[in-house]
């Protein structure tokens, strides 16, 4: 087990290797140069031509990316121009609220995606069924900015529930329950895709182990219904279901980038997407790769959880 | 299954809860004024910073030695109180107040005051490293900032420079306290220390910047106990933060919400024409455009009225010169806006013999003060191709577009979009329609316009500190430009902003600025 870790942990700097490869390099295609960004209207060529030049901009794309390479193994990460401040203190403040709010998602989307998979499997072709069936597709099919919209419309504007957008309250705020108002529309928001995709997965794995022949013993045992479908049938299931909780994780982070901007979360999505709009390079870079990193690990913990249900799976 | 169950009931306990804790947001505790902004701010440090979004901010933390008067662009006094210009027009010698100290509890001197100036205009300086300072070029007449003693401060300049007192009116001529970027160095846009009617609290990342009303100010006492600036980068959110009642003010209201605040007695909406144009810049060097008539014939060709109607929906007004109505004193109110007439427009097209070449339209994104460019632009090429012209548009990203625009449109383009925000009537005109500002000399006259006459108009009025005479020599620029059509002469942008009608003593400027320093709640 140790050693299947470490070996997934090695296995990591090339995936980060990757990424940062390719962070840096469509950042380099993007259109728009920092040095003028940073100008901004009134700039003379000649100084954004000294300004590329104290940068290090005009230095061939594959130095500057070894450059940039060699800072980050360092724990340098460069400064952001756009906010004047290190690009590492930016991404660590916002780390916390991105995980928050990915997290509660996740964990939203889990509980309520299993038991609605679940309860689905056990009633088949029942009025359950369907409905769990309806309400999970136009649960994937909608998209979610929209409906953060429609939820902010509704529950905000109309009926006064909760906040519109922001994470604590403008004046006193930073309590747990103020914290929790604050969270309850962009989570919710963000885990109805997760959801729909859990539930789905749930029912029919669930409906393909309920044919199981350990299923038909468990019950010709005489174990009451609910140990079966709880310790046998679910057990088993869940080995499938964890690593696409995995992947879900990562379309949770992702999903935040714009409902983070729709409820004006002070994640790393909505950090990214101002970091494009203004040019700031290193730090779409910075918050590329540790948002990367932490979907690796993930990944990993999800691996490790399936083979801790089921050893049997290979490593 | 239990578990589930519990889990599911502690969570809706939680948010039960959490209903019930919200029903009074805003409780007892200091009277606050909360500020939609529109992006978050790039530094406190009004030195190094551009953006008007930031300068909302500034104006309200920190004094210069000069400022807008209320309602105009007319200078007035602030941490100097009165100033005496040699006869050559080089030597400033301001008088400054004695009873100031910055928030930090320092003095405010002449030393201060030198500091500031070395620090964005010396190399040497020990703190000129916490720039890059994009606008120091302000101040780039004055060649040594001395202290004749300790209230009393020359900014001698190379050579006289009319501007000055306008350039120390803008945010960046704000004072900084020195003790305090001597303490953070680089990291003082994030400790910013002024001598404002507010002092800094504290900068939650993308959250809030927080103020409160500075007990010791030297001016009358702030109105509200505190302020906080959000950035609420969505306009959609920000409108419906402003209707949920999660603001007391925002600025730059999308031009499809206008009429909700306005049909509510809750709100009320402001506005205010400033100093900003709108315009295209026609290439003079090669094409269609070295011909006058040509030039005319766009100015005639656009419907400047339907744009300002329809694409902006109101939000600016229509524009006839070089430098816009706002500058009151120096406006040229002899001038009316070339009229939509495009049977005018087609005869000097004829006269001009323009015979179908392809005319390439630079058209942006997005950018600042750009308003709508890309509907803007597709309207305009429609107005265009009504009169028989063949205008095909390029677009580009902002940057990307400044990166082509600035070094000259020569070989590129035909005409290009264009604004500008300012804070004299000389900047634009001198920045970009002299001859010594082509592009090669690292001006901004992009479309290398020259008249001799523009030229000496010009460095006339740069020179003359007397502001009747200034003002007359720019009304005749304006004439001349006029005429000679190197733009095309657009919009005048109208700021907007929207306050809960409980919110006393607001007024927009004319400058753009945010002074919330006297405004109150019923």
């Amino acid at each position: 087990m140790h050693r299947y870790i470490i070996k997934r942990l090695i296995l990591m700097i090339p995936v980060l290797l990757g990424i940062s490869i390719i962070v840096f390099f469509i950042m380099a295609l993007i259109p728009g140069d920092a040095a003028q960004a940073i100008l901004g209207s009134f700039a003379t060529p000649e100084n954004v031509a000294r300004l590329r030049a104290e940068l290090g901009l005009d230095k061939p794309l594959v130095q500057r990316y070894f450059i940039w390479l060699g800072n980050i193994v360092q724990g340098d990460f460069g400064r952001s121009y756009s906010l004047d401040r290190p690009v590492i203190d930016e991404v660590l403040d916002r780390l916390g609220p991105t995980m928050l709010l990915a997290g509660t998602s996740l964990i939203l989307a889990s509980i309520l995606g299993m038991f609605a998979g679940i309860v689905a499997a056990i009633k088949q072709f029942g009025w359950q069924d369907a409905a769990f069936t309806f309400v999970v597709l136009i649960g994937i099919s909608t998209p979610s900015f929209w409906l953060g919209l429609m939820f902010v419309l509704l529950f905000s504007l109309q009926l006064g529930w909760f906040p519109v957008s922001g994470m604590t309250a403008v004046v006193g705020g930073g309590g747990f329950l103020d914290v929790v108002r604050h969270l309850v529309l962009p989570s919710v928001t963000l885990a109805v895709v997760a959801t729909g995709v859990i539930a789905r997965l749930t029912r029919s794995t669930m409906l393909e182990v309920l044919r199981r022949d350990f299923v038909r013993s468990a019950r010709a045992k005489g174990l009451p219904e609910r140990t079966v479908i709880m310790k046998h049938a679910f057990r088993n299931a869940l080995v499938n279901i964890i690593p696409v909780l995995g992947i879900q994780a990562g379309f949770v982070i992702g999903g935040a980038v714009y409902i983070e901007t729709v409820f004006q979360w002070p994640g790393i999505g909505r950090m990214l997407v101002n970091a494009i709009l203004t040019r700031d390079v290193l730090l779409v870079q910075g918050g590329v790769v540790v948002v990367a990193a932490i979907y690796v690990v993930i990944n990993l913990m999800a691996d490790v959880l399936q083979h801790v249900l089921d050893p049997r799976i290979s490593v | 299954m239990k578990k589930l169950v519990m889990v599911l009931l502690v969570l809706s306990v939680g948010v039960t809860m959490a209903f019930a804790s919200g029903a009074g947001e805003q409780a007892a505790g200091p009277e606050t004024l909360v500020v939609g902004q529109i992006a978050e701010p790039k530094s406190l440090d009004p030195h190094t910073v551009t953006a008007v979004n930031d300068f909302r901010i500034l104006v309200n933390i920190y004094d210069g030695l000069v400022r807008f008067q209320d309602g105009s662009l007319g200078i007035e006094p602030s941490l100097a109180t009165d100033w005496e210009i040699s006869d050559d027009g080089t030597v400033y010698t301001f008088h400054l107040r004695e009873d100031v100290t910055f928030h930090d509890g320092t003095p405010f001197n002449a030393e201060a005051v030198k500091f500031n100036f070395d620090r964005m205009l010396n190399e040497d300086h020990p703190y000129y490293n916490t720039g890059p300072f994009p606008l120091s070029f302000y101040f780039s007449a004055i060649q040594e900032t001395r202290v004749v003693d300790e209230y009393t401060v020359q900014l001698v300049l190379g050579e006289p420079f009319a501007p000055l007192m306008s350039n120390l009116a803008y945010p960046t001529g704000l004072i900084v306290s020195p003790s305090a970027v001597r303490e953070y160095g680089e990291d003082y846009g994030r400790h910013p220390v002024g001598t404002g009617p507010y002092q800094f609290v504290e900068w939650e990342s993308n959250t809030q910047v927080t103020v409160e009303a500075n007990p010791d100010y030297w001016g009358p006492a702030a109105g509200v106990d505190q302020i906080v600036f959000r950035p609420i980068t969505d306009s959609n959110t920000r409108v419906t933060e402003m209707l949920s009642g999660g603001l007391d003010l925002m600025v730059e209201v999308p031009p499809d919400s206008v009429q909700v605040f306005e049909q509510r007695d809750e709100f009320t909406v402001y506005e205010q024409a400033g100093p900003h144009l709108w315009f295209l810049i026609l290439n003079m060097r090669e094409g269609p455009f070295t011909s006058k008539a040509m030039r005319q014939a766009v100015n005639y060709a656009i419907d400047k009225e339907g744009l300002v109607e329809n694409v902006l929906q109101g939000t600016a007004t229509v524009a006839d010169s070089p430098i816009p109505p706002a500058f009151d004193w120096a406006y040229n109110e002899d001038l009316d806006p070339y009229p939509y007439d495009p049977a005018r427009a087609e005869e000097l097209i004829q006269e001009a013999g323009y015979n179908g070449e392809e005319i390439v339209f630079y058209v942006t994104e997005g950018g600042s003060g750009m308003l709508d460019p890309v509907p803007m632009g597709t309207a305009i090429q429609a107005d265009l191709e009504a009169v028989g012209l063949n205008v095909s548009i390029e677009t580009y990203e902002w940057n990307t577009f400044l990166g082509r625009v600035n070094p000259g449109l020569e070989g590129k383009a035909d005409m290009a979009e264009m604004a500008w925000m300012t804070n004299d009537p000389d900047t634009l005109p001198f920045l970009a329609l002299r001859t010594e500002a082509w592009p090669e000399n690292g001006g901004f006259n992009s479309g290398y316009y020259s008249n001799p006459e523009v030229d000496r108009l010009l460095a006339q009025a740069r020179t003359s500190s007397d502001r009747s005479e200034r003002a007359d020599l720019y009304r005749q620029v304006q004439e001349i430009v006029y005429d000679d059509a190197p733009w095309v002469f657009v919009a005048n942008w109208q700021q907007n902003a929207v306050a809960v009608s409980d919110l006393k003593n607001f007024r927009l400027q004319p400058s753009f600025l945010l002074q919330l320093g006297q405004v109150s709640f019923d």
